[in-house]
């Protein structure tokens, strides 16, 4: 048993050089101390939202550098392809589920470690599972994912009378992403830095190809490609959907758009370029993403601990010709609809919770369909599941004023879908709600939030 | 085992199989495999490097636990080479894994021609005196070495070697290569074919922009004394005049014209830094030469004078460029896909749409084959400077007594298609930098807003290892 206290303590020799010492550079709050670790290994915990190239990456830098409660999300299996980087998996484990895996492998090496594994879509959650968290780290290569997590993590923020974010409320998140040899870490303190949304403009639209060059005019071995894959596909196989994983699909798909580039003397179909073309494949390298995932490892530690400043608050790093690392400090866009105090809407206490849905749906700033309205941790109404749905289907008659208690004003949150580029994708939104003619807001003073 | 094309897919759709190869050739050497080492090496062992050697004199102790992952309990009092080199083992069976249970700074001492069997070393907390003598060592034996040091939360790495040499650079951002300030003979043949003067909407659109600025570029030359728009005032003029050609509002085709308009402006001629390297005196060769440098003497000898008409080899690809607009879509995919189609049913009779329809398709693939031939014409040109460098490299490697076939014609085509981009990065002797710093740079480093902070920890760096050099332990206010 000594020996056993004796190596949890020394397992900590270099963490503890930073725990333990005062310094220049530390963060605000900043008390070295035993405690501190104490605190980060027993109250902290970290949500891992990825188990791919970033979050094998993330799940070993946290544990290692002293983190025990750990969560960690995703929904994918492990593929072959991601040998070459996601270091926790084995050939032996292609087609178990990464989550699982990833959580197994690290606990193993590093014992004082717990890791729960979540194999589900982040959607599947409630935001009680993320409201659970001190610190969501993101280790995702998809926009709407992040997008999701983001409008996740600022739906917790509150804002006080004179429109400043309540500390307490402030869910931190740490994003990493990497293309090749570029890669990108953020911090994100809702209300204090800017959000995901408030800097979407980072992200540029994907090409995409018109339909007609694709039809008439190709020019280049992926116009040939999505010829095949986008309208050929369809015109011989009538109403079977083309599945990317599926090998004999793709095959189809290569051999139509090598006969396509034969017949316009195109040259450069590959198979490689056919999936890399049809799956939208985004390269990927170990190295970026550990450099990457050491730094978004590392702000979470110093969010957690204050043992040095944290990011402020965008790092681009380019390892292409040479290695470039810049930091850039972005701000926030005051009017986001995510992370600012939230849209207000006025509302008559007849209202019914039906009419409320209709409304989101129409307001130009929301354009919210098929939403589900929670207030304050209650599902007033759920689109799915279908039991759910059926329990809370007789509040829609009712009106909002008395689901909501009866109340002047307050927060509901609303998850739906929107329109974004054209691509349906889930949202959430956080709406404060004022009721007219009642007591407290003749005013007209709506800066209040919750 | 795995497919390895599967399993290395995602790398391989940045350096391709040659850069594969190279990865697989090489066998690399790791000195100390503390978190710094056995982490760099855990990247190249899932890449699949050829091989590595990790070698470290130390135990495992339960410290190394709390930051290196390739430990585990079960190691500790073991040899940390021989634990470090059985995980990452684990990591790719197609890696060779060797440890050598030693101290390197012992080694730099005693066995120095250990480190000529490796293409690379990496050596990671080095003490200063035994990074110098490495540096040596592994000059000497053409070997490169990479010097990392991290300490808390900073670090640094240093690259040795006396000479890289870079032929697919890649670079981030660089200019297409469509010679448009100085066209070849075929290219502007192949603009004369085709007249810009129709009075066809749609023949108008599918002009590619590279044929209307070789020939918008000619008709300015001959009304400007055969020169080229050279001037701010000319160049714009010049986009004006390729404005008031236009016809149409939407002609994509003439927005890109204008818009790369500035590319018939370039300066004619090779870029100073190919011209840097050309004069280079490594290209001076003789039988020790690199195939680097055979390659740079060919380019220099004649051809860049000669068949280059002053310029490096083109490299044969041309951008994507739109010819089509809004306006035609409708129409054209009413005809490729069946549900578009019925939905113009409501609004036109099918005649009328099988007539458009064909019209336009005409047109379409008449400016698909445009393309397709102006792509073939760059390519010509290409294959046809290739075939003269080759020719020089032929003749340089039979005048310095190499083999006539000693450098392949995969190699020689890669070196033109990237002649333009060529980089050479040559690196200091370690000795030199410690021995005599170039004050007035780090002094104007110092100075510079982006590199400040980084220069500041780099002397911090410096002095805490020479410190530790003179002491025999690391500065700080508490004990280690
Ligand atoms: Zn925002």
């Amino acid at each position: 048993m000594a020996d056993a206290a004796a190596l949890v303590s020394s397992r900590w020799r270099d963490l503890d050089k930073l725990l333990l010492r005062p310094g220049n550079l530390v963060g605000q709050n900043f008390e070295p101390g035993p405690e501190l670790r104490d605190d980060l290994q027993e109250y902290a915990k970290v949500l891992v939202v990825g188990a791919g190239g970033l979050g094998c990456e993330l799940l070993k830098d946290l544990a290692l550098s002293g983190f025990r409660n750990l969560d960690v999300i995703d929904m994918d299996r492990i593929e072959v392809s991601n040998l070459n980087r996601q270091f926790l998996f084995r050939l032996q484990d292609v087609g178990k589920p990464k989550a699982e895996v990833a959580a197994k492998r690290v606990m193993e090496r590093v014992t004082s470690v717990n890791i729960v594994p979540h194999f589900c879509r982040i959607e599947d959650k409630d935001l009680e599972f993320y409201n659970d968290f001190n610190i969501i780290a993101l280790g995702l290569d998809s926009i709407e994912a992040r997008s999701y997590i983001n409008s996740v993590a600022c739906s917790f923020l509150e804002y006080d009378s004179e429109d400043n974010p309540c500390e307490d409320t402030i869910k931190p998140m740490v994003d990493g992403g990497t293309e090749g040899f570029k890669g990108h870490a953020r911090v994100i303190l809702p209300g204090i830095t800017p959000c995901f949304e408030c800097t979407i403009w980072l992200f540029p639209p994907q090409v995409k190809f018109p339909l007609c060059t694709l039809a008439e005019t190709p020019r280049t071995a992926a116009h040939c490609i999505e010829y095949a894959h986008l309208i050929k596909w369809d015109e011989v196989h009538s109403g079977k959907a083309f599945d990317p994983d599926d090998s004999e699909h793709m095959q189809w798909v290569y051999a139509e758009a090598v006969k396509r580039a034969d017949l316009f003397g195109i040259p450069g179909v590959t198979y490689s370029l056919t999936q890399g073309v049809v799956k939208n494949i985004i390269p990927a390298i170990a190295s970026t993403n550990a450099i990457i995932s050491a730094a978004c490892a590392l702000e979470t530690l110093k969010i957690a601990t204050g043992c040095s400043k944290t990011l402020s608050n965008y790092l681009t790093y380019n390892g292409l010709e040479g290695l470039h690392t810049k930091v850039t400090e972005f701000v926030k866009d005051k009017d986001c609809l995510v992370c600012g105090p939230g849209v207000l809407l006025e509302l008559d206490t007849s209202i019914t919770l039906q009419e409320f849905i209709t409304l989101l749906e129409e307001h130009p700033k929301l354009l919210l369909s098929k939403a589900s309205v929670l207030h304050r941790k209650k599902n007033l109404y759920m689109q799915a599941p279908p039991i759910l749905e059926e329990m809370t289907r007789s509040n829609l008659s009712l009106p909002l004023f008395d689901l909501i208690g009866q109340v002047s004003k307050d927060v509901v949150h609303v998850n739906g879908m929107t329109n974004k580029n054209g691509k349906k994708t889930s949202s959430l939104r956080k709406l404060r709600v004022i009721f007219k003619g009642i007591d407290g807001v003749s005013d007209m003073d709506t800066a209040g939030g919750a | 085992m795995a497919e390895p094309k599967t399993k290395y897919d995602r790398q391989l759709r940045i350096w391709g199989e040659q850069g594969q190869a190279a990865l697989e050739k090489a066998s690399i050497c790791l000195l100390n495999c503390g978190p710094t080492g056995s982490e760099t090496l855990k990247n190249l062992v899932l890449g699949g490097i050829g091989s590595i050697t990790v070698i470290d004199g130390s135990k495992v102790e339960a410290g190394d636990l709390g930051n290196n992952f390739m430990l585990d309990e079960s190691s500790i009092g073991q040899s940390k080479a021989k634990c470090v080199c059985a995980f990452l083992q684990e990591l790719n069976d197609a890696v060779k894994a060797k440890f050598v249970e030693e101290s390197p700074e012992a080694l730099i001492e005693t066995n120095p021609s250990l480190f000529s069997q490796f293409t690379l070393v990496i050596a990671t907390q080095l003490v200063e005196a035994s990074v110098v003598k490495l540096d040596r060592i592994c000059r000497r034996g053409n070997v490169m070495l990479i010097f990392a040091r991290s300490y808390g939360l900073t670090g640094l790495v240093r690259i040795s070697l006396k000479e890289h040499n870079v032929v697919e650079s890649k670079p981030d951002h660089f200019l297409d290569d469509l010679r448009l300030n100085n066209p070849w003979p075929e290219l502007k043949q192949f603009a004369e074919t085709i007249d810009l003067n129709v009075t066809d909407l749609v023949a108008h659109k599918h002009t590619p922009y590279v044929v209307i600025l070789v020939k918008m570029a000619v008709e300015w030359a001959e009304r400007h004394g055969g020169c080229l728009p050279s001037t701010r005032e000319e160049k714009k003029e010049f986009k004006e005049f390729l404005k008031s050609k236009t016809i149409a509002l939407d002609e994509d085709n003439y927005k890109e014209a204008i818009e790369a308009s500035f590319k018939v402006s370039t300066p004619r001629g090779i870029s100073s830094n190919l011209r840097q390297i050309i004069d280079d005196s490594a290209a001076e060769v003789d039988s020790t030469s690199s195939d680097f440098w055979v390659m740079v003497a060919a380019l220099k000898v004649e051809f860049i004078a000669n068949e280059g008409d002053g310029e490096a080899p083109l490299e044969g690809s041309i951008p994507d460029m739109t010819s089509l607009t809004e306006l035609v879509t409708g129409f054209v995919i009413s005809s490729a896909v069946n549900l578009s189609r019925t939905l113009l049913l409501s609004s036109y009779d099918s005649e009328t749409i099988v007539l458009l329809y064909t019209y336009k398709t005409d047109h379409c693939q008449l400016s698909c084959r445009h393309y397709v031939n102006l792509q073939k014409i760059y390519q010509a040109k290409a294959e046809a400077d290739f075939l003269v460098v080759e020719q020089r490299v032929r003749n340089i490697l039979k005048r310095i007594g190499r083999d006539l076939d000693a450098i392949s014609k995969t190699n020689i085509k890669s070196f033109c298609r990237n002649a333009r981009k060529l980089t050479v990065c040559r690196y200091r002797l370690i000795e030199d930098e410690f021995n005599s710093p170039i004050l007035p740079e780090l002094l104007k480093l110092l100075t510079d807003e982006d590199y400040s902070v980084a220069v500041g920890f780099y002397i911090l760096l410096r002095a805490v290892d020479r410190f530790a050099t003179n002491y025999n332990r690391f500065p700080g206010l508490f004990n280690g």
